[in-house]
């Protein structure tokens, strides 16, 4: 694998360089992609340390609702890799000597480069109490963990699901489909209590309840009890020293970047690996994308973690660009996310003004959950909330004086599109505040009203 | 006709246009997660993952523009194209 550094081409004004990229995700085979459309001639290796190919994550989700089986998430097939001519290596890379542009594999062999990307994502975070080792202690992380987590719900009977996000609630919904009796703890008095509100929270609850989920609000967990003989989930122990049955038991109480290549070298962090809009560490030639970034965010003016599979996505293309000299800003667009629960759409767009953080989920505070963003969660000062419901499709509207800066809607997708339109390009709505104000079935009204006027101007 | 699922939908009463879906699945990349269940789901065996993740039209011949993709995708990716056959 020791690459040989001596293969320069004269007659071409770029040499032909090795192009290294630790992690086989979205942002990883994005760069890979990228950088191979403008560089024809160098060599490209990507790093990866599970056993199998680029496969979506997301997708995870519906393998266990049975959707799709285990195999139909791989995304890239080895032919895809063979064209773009790019080594795959499946071993974890282990340390990294930026002095001598060197990765160190767990295989033995090391991999020297001019170029280097770590795409490494975010991994699920155990719970912060004993005992994760035990067999029943499941996760919707990882290919291996999704298809262990099928296995034990084909001999369990009963589970208990604990965290406050997407994944907890997709986990839920999967351990329901594959017919385990299924309880979710909460902290809190209500479902994602730092996306939803009550209503929100009550309409999906209804929902969950109909497929038969066992909701326990205000419950938590504070050990996970072996069996008496063998390493098995017994029970959860609870705060008040009882013991709740079960012999699986879903963690799902957010994620953390994947950091440990990265730690005690001179790349600079912070919660994920620092970039600028160009993807760029601190360590010249070597870039980071995806989960494990923290890239700075126009939006908030801050660097923030987005674990968002379009994200990553974007990141990806910007480090291919960067990394083959082509630079060019990201552009980090709204932050949205459109997920099903329980057969209802829900579409998240921008900044959703979240309740306090007093009622958090432990874990979402130091961690943040799959499939949502930072952004979501910052509160700027004069935020106000228009509000429409009916049956089981809701729409929320948050807005300042001009413009939209975000929407979160169940059930009707209708407006979802107009919606993430208006509040990328902050379309002054100033005229229609009022009418949105006044919430009910005048705000969809106003607004479909607004957005085709608004589309004739776009289009003049 | 029967092959061709011709939907028709009326946009707004102020602008009253026919569309008629020609059978064409069009994909909006940005929503596009990747996970392959638009593809499991075609009779036909169509690769609609990768049409989607370059967010281009699935022109593929194989198409018999049953609409099961656009029905099963969790993200709201697939949908017909649109063309615009005559106004009223
Ligand atoms: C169940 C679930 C639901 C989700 N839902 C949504 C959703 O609704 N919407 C959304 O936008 N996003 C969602 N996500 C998040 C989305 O999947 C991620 O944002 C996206 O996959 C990030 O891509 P990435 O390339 O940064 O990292 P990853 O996909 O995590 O890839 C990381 C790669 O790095 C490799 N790697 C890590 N460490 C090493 C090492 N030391 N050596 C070698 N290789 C290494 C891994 O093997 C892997 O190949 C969900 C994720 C899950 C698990
Ligand atoms: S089902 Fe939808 S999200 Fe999944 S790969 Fe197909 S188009 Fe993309
Ligand atoms: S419309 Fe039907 S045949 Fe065409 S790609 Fe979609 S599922 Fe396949």
């Amino acid at each position: 694998m020791k690459h040989n550094g001596t293969a320069v081409a004269a007659h071409h004004a770029q040499a032909a360089l090795h192009y290294v990229i630790v992690g086989n995700g979205a942002a990883g085979v994005t760069a890979a992609e990228t950088i191979r459309a403008h560089d024809a001639r160098s060599r490209m290796t990507i790093v990866t340390a599970e056993p199998s190919l680029m496969y979506s994550r997301p997708g995870l989700a519906y393998v266990i609702t049975g959707e799709i089986p285990p195999r139909q998430v791989i995304a890239r097939r080895a032919e895809w890799y063979e064209q773009l001519r790019l080594d795959v290596v499946h071993s974890a890379a282990e340390a990294l000597d930026v002095s001598a542009r060197r990765i160190y594999l767990a295989n033995g062999s090391f991999l020297t480069y001019d170029k280097l990307l770590i795409a490494t994502g975010a991994r699920a975070t155990p719970p912060p109490y004993p005992d994760a080792s035990l067999k029943g202690v499941v996760y919707l992380d990882t290919l291996t963990g999704t298809k262990q987590l099928i296995q034990q719900a084909r001999r369990g009977r009963r589970a208990v699901v604990v965290g406050g996000g997407i994944t907890a609630l997709e986990m839920v919904e999967g351990l329901i489909h594959q017919k385990v009796e299924t309880h979710y703890f909460l902290r809190g008095k209500q479902l994602w209590n730092r996306v939803f509100n009550d209503t929100e929270s009550a309409l999906l609850d209804e929902q969950m309840q109909a497929h038969g989920v066992h909701i326990h609000y205000q419950t938590e967990a504070q050990e996970i009890l072996p069996s008496r003989w063998g390493r098995k989930v017994r029970a959860a122990r609870l705060p008040d020293g009882s013991e709740f049955r079960c012999d699986i038991f879903g963690v799902a109480i957010g994620v953390k970047p994947l950091l440990d290549l990265v730690q005690d070298t001179p790349v600079q962090l912070d919660r994920g690996i620092l970039v600028n809009e160009f993807m760029e560490t601190s360590v010249p030639d070597v870039f980071a994308a995806g989960d494990c970034a923290q890239a700075y965010d126009p939006w908030t003016r801050q660097h923030t973690l987005d674990i968002l599979w379009p994200s990553a996505v974007a990141e990806g293309r910007v480090a291919g660009l960067s990394m083959v000299g082509a630079r060019q800003p990201m552009q980090k667009g709204t932050p949205f996310n459109v997920c099903k629960l329980f057969g209802l759409h829900v579409t998240i767009i921008g900044q959703i003004n979240p309740r306090s953080s007093a009622n958090d989920e432990p874990e979402v505070v130091q961690h943040l959950s799959r499939g949502s963003s930072e952004t979501w969660f910052s509160r700027a000062a004069h935020h106000t909330s228009a509000w429409s419901s009916a049956g089981s499709n809701t729409l929320r509207l948050v807005m300042d004086e001009e413009r939209l800066v975000g929407a979160l809607l169940i059930g009707e997708q209708t407006l979802a599109d107009p919606l993430r339109t208006l509040i990328q390009a902050q379309a002054d709505i100033s005229a229609i505040r009022p009418a949105l104000l006044a919430g009910g079935d005048e705000l969809r009204t106003e607004l479909l009203r607004f957005w085709h006027a608004y589309q004739k101007q776009v289009e003049q | 006709m029967s092959l061709f699922s011709r939907l028709f939908t009326k946009e707004t009463e102020k602008e009253a246009i026919t569309i008629v879906h020609l059978g064409r699945v069009q994909a909006d990349g940005g929503r596009c997660v990747q996970c392959g269940v638009c593809g499991y789901n075609c009779p036909v065996g169509i690769d609609v993952r990768s049409y989607a993740r370059q967010g281009l039209s699935v022109d593929d011949p194989a198409c018999i523009t049953c609409g099961q993709c656009i029905q099963v995708c969790p993200r709201g990716t697939l949908r017909w194209e649109r063309m615009v056959i005559d106004e009223a």
